[in-house]
């Protein structure tokens, strides 16, 4: 794992990697979405409507994943302080914050002509609240402080402590009375949903997740290169502070 | 030191200062008061939101001092003098805790029935109210030094404070309600209160690490 440490070669490895999660990411989605909005069948109660699960379903998954992702790159930063953990984390929040957003807002647009209501406080949809202020508050916090290493590594308690919602979030559907229904895939027994269905389902998931790796990985090559650029500013000004000349050393080119 | 003398010591400073405790009574009362302002002063409405209006007003109103619980610590040195002690970090800082329920959450459990009584609440729920308050206000000081050390030296501490340490106050507010409710309607509230006696032993057990972690990387 640390291995991967070096900005160096992480730049050269996300650089070969990019478009190959971009493209497939964006393959997987297309074809997932041609399928589910006109190949899978309809349900036989809720008819059309039910297409909105091929967006809301591979959303809620993703914005679970995001989290546990985040979660494991801020122990990895505490446990073990490897350098690329705190940025990975930084850089997942935003995206899950938006997994959890387009989770919440699907399913609010599913519920009303399903349920009759655009919101309901039982405890799925609760605790998928809960989890989207939990990725504002880690946003918020990450960005309060002035030196930007003290705010990731309170980003990275603040997200540890906040695992214990992710197996509320799974378990609530069980735990309690939901308006929301239970599991229907991830559940022991197999899953309960049609093939014809599942398939989009499942097609759909592994594009959102291709995606979530390839934003992920701009975002962190895109930190990388603003810490770079701000290093770079530094020096600069250093550079023009000082009227005598100095001897240039090496650039903090990343491919050198 | 030893966890008794870090008590006493938050505890004298606390008394010496004098504002804090009945600032937030005094919070914890007029926000009370402001909701049969609000809503009307009829009982029967008044009844049923009471339980919830109680829980979240002293909710709201131990927030208000839990940004200073590190706070005069870490700005005058102490934290650091304190982080070298051979008391280990983490039993500080449940010992800092203690100190700040005393001093914040003890109140507000003595004065949530009388706040409940302006507010009509039945009379089976008075005694499930203040157990209800007497295991959660604790795990708030808990959960909330969690916020506190993590935004220790943060811009806007005391609002990002809140925005942390509000979602994962959600489960105890929502038992410590159901509980309320429940004794007030008659039902059990045994289920709730234990449920809330875990959350306590859980914040006990897991949060003084999270705070200790928070702290170290203050003082860093």
């Amino acid at each position: 794992m640390h291995r991967f440490a070096n900005p160096a070669r992480f730049m050269r490895l996300s650089a070969a990697l990019l478009p190959w999660c971009a493209w497939s990411a964006a393959l997987l989605i297309a074809v997932g979405l041609v399928l589910a909005l006109f190949i899978a069948p309809a349900d036989y109660q809720q008819g059309e409507a039910v297409r909105i699960m091929y967006v809301h379903v591979p959303a809620a998954w993703m914005a679970s994943f995001v989290y546990a992702v985040m979660a494991a790159a801020s122990g990895a930063s505490l446990v073990w302080r490897h350098p690329l953990a705190d940025i990975a984390a930084r850089s997942a929040a935003p995206l899950g914050a938006g997994f959890t957003l387009v989770c919440l807002v699907a399913g609010s647009l599913w519920g009303e002509p399903m349920w009759g209501t655009w919101w309901v406080w039982d405890a799925r949809l609760t605790s998928v609240l809960v989890l989207f202020f939990l990725y504002l508050g880690y946003i918020a916090l990450v960005n309060a402080f002035d030196e930007p290493t003290r705010g990731s590594r309170a980003g990275a308690v603040l997200a540890v402590v906040g695992v214990v919602n992710l197996p509320i979030i799974k378990f609530s559907v069980d735990w309690w009375n939901t308006l929301h229904q239970p599991a229907s895939v991830f559940r022991l027994g197999g899953p309960t949903i049609a093939p014809s269905m599942l398939w989009p389902l499942l097609i759909m998931a592994v594009g959102f997740m291709l995606l979530f790796f390839t934003l992920l990985l701009v975002r962190m090559r895109t930190a990388l290169i603003a810490a770079k650029v701000r290093a770079l500013q530094l020096l600069a000004s250093d550079d023009t502070a000082r009227p005598t000349p100095r001897a240039r050393h090496a650039t903090l080119d990343p491919a050198r | 030191m030893s966890f008794r003398c870090l008590v006493a010591r938050d505890l004298r400073l606390a008394f010496r200062q004098g504002g804090d405790a009945a600032m937030v009574a005094a919070f914890f009362v007029l926000t009370v008061i402001l909701f049969p302002f609000g809503v009307g002063p009829g009982p029967e409405l008044l009844q049923r939101i009471a339980p919830g209006v109680v829980w979240v007003t002293a909710l709201l109103a131990a927030l208000l001092s839990l940004e200073r619980l590190f706070l005069a610590d870490y700005e005058d040195g102490s934290l650091e003098a304190l982080a070298l002690m051979k008391l280990p970090l983490e039993v500080q800082v449940v010992a800092k805790c203690l100190a700040h329920w005393l001093v914040t959450g003890l109140p507000l459990t003595l004065l949530a029935p009388l706040l409940a009584l302006l507010l009509h609440l039945e009379a089976g729920g008075y005694v499930a109210l203040v157990a209800g308050m007497a295991l959660g206000t604790p795990t708030l000081s808990l959960i909330g030094a969690i916020g506190a050390a993590l935004t220790l030296g943060a811009r806007r501490g005391g609002v990002l404070l809140s925005l942390l340490v509000l979602p994962l106050y959600i489960p105890v507010l929502i038992f410590g309600v159901a509980a309320c409710e429940a004794a007030a309607a008659g039902l059990a509230a045994r289920p709730h209160l234990l449920l809330l006696a875990a959350f306590f032993a859980l914040a006990l057990a897991l949060a003084p690490f999270a705070a200790a972690a928070g702290l170290r990387q203050a003082l860093e």
